[in-house]
């Protein structure tokens, strides 16, 4: 297990304050001026040399996305924009970072910028998080006052302006250029890619989209070492990782452990196991909603990091681990993730407009058993037409639960539609 | 997608106070010369936070506000769904029914919301409390969750969960965050780490 020493966020909880002296008495903002006089490409190489992979859900390695912005400056400005629009189903780490631990997200944004030349970030907070929007407001009043930012920011001579801006309810908001077209002020609809968010960005800018956990984690990795962040973990799945436990589970939690972790050890020293015990266990959805779900065979033996999971076909995503017990309905369980994807599609592109509510009508009619057993292949066939052609990744995001669901569970899908109520009634 | 309309009564005009006006222009400051569209979302949200819900007016008045054409307003206020285009109760309940909070219980809470309220969208006579299923607001391991107005209420039971609509709507005062021993996302029943020093 992780030691208390190697955990990056010690006030996770909120046990402690998050103003700025308790920020600063667990080391935040020290020596924050000292890293930036070493340098762009020395902040960079030491975020490189960790091996951090994009915590938002897609494992980007980080250091190398804030080297794709534009060396020289051609006079446009260059933005850091945040993403803390976390609303992937199961997922609740970025709220703790910005109600409990909101200076670590700054000093992140503020040695991130420096490292990509930006004078200004924008924070983007789900229009939910209220709350959690007011915290980081705080933080960011109480870091001007002290000097940390505007005008020679900690001391760096470098100038660095954090605006503190937020959403109104759109899940698609948390895919980078959906999040830049929000951020302009209009519908968050995904962008066309080329060009990139590194050249033609906000406003047409040069911009970098980071998610909450890869910035807070920044500043820590730059004190430390990336050798030290890449000693945890391993190779290519380095560090610690902030993982949500929910459903199913005695005590369900957010708690920081290594990359790699046993999905079994997870669960069982954190979350006081599952609720009946282990063998009572039916399927874990690792990741976040839009992973496929694992049943326990795979579950009994995985490991919690992006290669482990990609190999038994699914994914770390947020880390948002989804337990659900032998009670579980699980056709319910997912055509309830279908309906979200209905609901948070934005309208762009075709097969997902169409499709994710296509696929939810199907899976509640397959819950109710009240589906034929070939319109298993029919959906399976949807979700791959969905796959791949939509302009952003929700539209495989709604497609991949329901081809675990398949997968995984296809006899129990063909048993309650050869015994459910329809069939019944037309033997009868 | 969410198929979202203007409510069909509509007041006649919309226009912030003074106070609004300064916040406004504050929030305005945040972007460039010549970007201050990207406020849109902000200043709605104070409409709506002034108006109770978001009229039509509101939207016609922030978008002139903007220098923004009515109709980029209107597909900005028509898109996200925080928005409420049409009248709430004082008290409005957005119940998290994603799976995670499914997973949990949000079923027993919304027979709550059923019994106490009525279907998705009635008011109270009253005029004290409604409620809308919503997608996941984010609070996972605190499930089953609700968002009601600007303050999430965690780790409920269809008790105290109706306990807390009755002190609600009876103005007596109610603790938010998790109804029950926890203080925010560590696990029930004593911490698994960082237990020595902060």
């Amino acid at each position: 297990m992780l030691r208390d020493e190697d955990r990056i966020f010690k006030n996770i909880y909120g046990l402690d304050g998050a103003d700025l002296t308790a920020a600063k008495a667990r080391g935040d903002w020290d020596g924050t001026g000292e890293l930036i006089k070493k340098g762009r490409d020395w902040v960079i190489d030491e975020v490189k040399a960790s091996g951090l992979r994009g915590r938002g859900g897609a494992g980007f390695p980080t250091g190398l996305k804030w080297s794709f912005m534009p060396k020289e400056n051609d006079g446009r400005p260059h933005y850091l924009v945040i993403n803390a629009d976390e609303s992937e189903p199961g997922t609740c780490k970025d709220r703790d970072i910005l109600r409990h631990e909101p200076h670590k997200l700054l000093e992140g944004c503020l040695l991130a910028g420096f490292a990509m030349g930006a004078h200004a970030c924008y924070i983007y907070v789900r229009g939910e998080f209220i709350r959690e929007r007011e915290a980081v407001q705080r933080a960011v009043d109480e870091a001007y006052a002290a000097g940390l930012l505007g005008k020679n920011a900690a001391g760096s001579g470098w100038d660095y302006d954090i605006y503190v801006h937020h959403g109104a309810g759109a899940y698609i908001c948390g895919e980078e250029t959906a999040l830049i077209e929000s951020l302009e002020g209009k519908k968050g609809q995904p962008r066309l890619k080329p060009p990139f968010p590194a050249n033609m960005g906000l406003y047409g800018c040069p911009t970098t989209v980071n998610n909450v956990e890869s910035i807070a984690v920044a500043p820590t990795i730059c004190r430390r070492g990336g050798g030290w962040f890449s000693g945890l973990g391993r190779d290519g799945n380095t560090g610690t990782k902030l993982f949500c436990i929910s459903g199913h589970v005695n005590n369900p939690c957010n708690v920081e452990e290594e990359m790699g972790i046993p999905l079994k050890e997870l669960i069982e020293k954190h979350a006081g196991g599952v609720r009946g015990g282990w063998d009572n266990l039916l399927a874990v959805i690792p990741g976040g909603s839009s992973v496929p779900l694992l049943p326990k065979e795979i579950c009994d033996t995985v490991l919690m990091d992006f290669d482990s999971l990609k190999e038994v076909q699914s994914g770390l995503g947020t880390a948002a681990v989804i337990v659900m017990d032998k009670s579980t309905d699980i056709i319910k369980a997912i055509a309830r993730i279908s309906h979200f994807y209905k609901h948070e599609s934005c309208g762009q592109c075709t097969p997902c407009r169409e499709g994710t509510g296509w696929m939810w009508r199907v899976l509640e009619r397959m819950a109710a058993g009240e589906a034929q057993v070939k319109e298993i292949d029919m959906l399976l066939q949807v979700t791959k037409q969905i796959e791949g052609h939509t302009i952003c990744a929700l539209g495989d995001a709604a497609a991949w639960p329901v081809q675990g669901l398949i997968r995984h569970f296809r006899p129990l899908i063909e048993a309650r539609l050869t015994q459910g109520p329809s069939h019944q009634e037309a033997a009868e | 997608m969410s198929v979202r309309r203007l409510h069909a009564e509509q007041p006649d005009s919309f226009a912030f106070t003074d106070e609004n006006v300064s916040w406004a222009e504050g929030q305005i400051a945040k972007f460039p010369q010549g970007r201050q569209a990207s406020a849109i979302i902000p200043l709605l949200w104070q409409a709506q936070k002034q108006a109770g819900w978001l009229p039509e007016p509101a939207i016609r008045y922030v978008a002139d506000m903007l220098d923004m054409p009515h109709i980029r307003a209107m597909e900005v206020a028509t898109f996200y769904t925080m928005f409420n285009l049409s009248p709430v109760g004082e008290h409005f309940v957005q119940l998290c029914g994603t799976t995670p909070c499914w997973l949990r219980g949000a079923d027993d809470l919304k027979s709550v919301c059923r019994k106490v309220i009525g279907e998705q969208g009635d008011i109270t006579e009253d005029g004290k409390l409604s409620w809308l299923e919503v997608e996941c607001l984010g609070a996972c391991v605190n499930a089953p969750m609700v968002q009601i107005n600007d303050d999430f209420y965690e780790d409920l039971t269809a008790e105290n969960f109706e306990q807390l609509l009755d002190d609600l709507r009876n103005g007596k005062p109610v603790a938010t965050g998790p109804q029950n021993s926890r203080h925010g996302s560590e696990p029930e029943g004593g911490l698994t780490v960082l237990k020595g020093d902060k």
